[in-house]
C-alpha cells in the first residue's frame, strides 16, 4: 500500500518537538516498512527552500539545545528513498521558484498532481 | 452489511477546539455503520484517554460536580468501547508512546494501549481507508 502524506500546516510543532511532526511520523513509519511519498503544500512549501536549522529558543535561562533542522529532515526522507514534491503554483504565489528548492525535491504541476494522486492507495492530508 | 475497518489518526487535545468533539462524533457514527475502528492518537490526542482527567463543578453555572457532569474525553472513549462491544465490532486505540511521555499522560483508561507510528502503518495497511485529522 502506498500513501501520500500531504504536509500543509507549516511550522507546527517545530519548537516543541524540534521537528515537523508529520515529517517525523513519515520517517518513523518508513522505518517500519511504510511506502510513503510526501507533498509539501501551502506554507509548507517553504520547507523545500530552507537552508538552515531554526534559531534556538530562549526562555529566561533555558536555552534550546537542538532546534528543528528541516533541511536535515528533508535529507533523511530523501535518503530513505521517500520522494518529496511541491507544486509549482504554490511556489510561484509565494515568490519562490524551482531554482530555490533543496536538492532532490521535485516541482510538479497540477496535471502531475492528478497522476500522483492516482498512484496512491491513500491520501493523508495533515 | 460488509464490515469495513477504518483507521483514524487524530492530533488534537481534549478540550481546546471543535475538531475533538467532531472526531468523536465521527467515531460514533462509524460504529453505527458497523465499522471496525482503529485509532492512532498522536501528539495532543495522546491525552484523550488519560485516566486522571477529573470532572469539576462550575460555580458560574451554579452547579456542583455531580450536577455539572462535566464531559471528559476518557469517558467518551469508554462509551465508544462499550458501544463497540454491544455492537460486536472492534474498537482499538493506540496512543503514540513518545507523545504520552512528553505530556506525562501515561495513565490511560483500560483498552487504550501504548504504541508507535508502526502501529499507525499497520492499522492503515489493514483498513479500507484512513482519515487523518491534524491540528490546525
Amino acid at each position: 500500500m502506498k500513501i501520500l502524506q500531504i504536509v500543509e500546516q507549516a511550522f507546527r510543532t517545530l519548537v516543541e518537538e524540534q521537528d515537523d511532526t508529520i515529517l517525523w511520523l513519515t520517517q518513523s513509519m518508513a522505518g517500519a516498512g511504510a511506502d510513503a511519498e510526501v507533498l509539501l503544500s501551502g506554507n509548507a512549501v517553504y520547507y523545500a527552500t530552507m537552508k538552515q536549522r531554526q534559531p534556538a529558543v530562549r526562555i529566561s535561562d533555558w536555552i534550546q539545545q537542538e532546534p528543528a533542522d528541516i533541511p536535515q529532515d528533508i535529507n533523511r526522507l530523501l535518503n530513505q528513498g521517500i520522494p518529496i514534491y511541491v507544486l509549482n503554483d504554490e511556489l510561484a504565489e509565494r515568490g519562490l521558484d524551482e531554482s530555490m528548492l533543496h536538492d532532490g525535491i521535485k516541482a510538479i504541476d497540477k496535471q502531475q498532481l492528478v497522476s500522483l494522486y492516482n498512484r496512491m492507495d491513500q491520501i493523508w492530508q495533515w | 452489511m460488509e464490515t469495513k475497518k477504518l483507521t483514524f489518526a487524530f492530533m488534537d487535545p481534549p478540550f481546546e477546539n471543535e475538531r475533538t468533539i467532531t472526531f468523536f462524533r465521527i467515531l460514533d457514527a462509524a460504529l453505527d455503520q458497523g465499522a471496525d475502528i482503529q485509532v492512532f492518537a498522536y501528539e495532543g490526542a495522546a491525552a484523550l484517554a488519560f485516566s486522571l482527567q477529573k470532572a469539576h463543578g462550575n460555580s458560574v453555572h451554579h452547579r456542583d460536580e455531580v450536577q455539572e457532569a462535566h464531559p471528559l474525553t476518557k469517558d467518551w472513549i469508554a462509551a465508544l468501547q462499550n458501544k463497540a462491544k454491544q455492537l460486536g465490532v472492534n474498537l482499538e486505540w493506540v496512543n503514540c508512546g513518545l507523545c504520552v511521555d512528553e505530556r506525562g499522560v501515561n495513565a490511560s483508561i483500560p483498552g487504550c494501549k501504548r504504541g508507535s507510528p508502526a502501529d499507525l502503518w499497520r492499522y492503515a495497511s489493514e483498513s479500507f481507508n484512513t482519515l487523518v485529522i491534524g491540528t490546525r
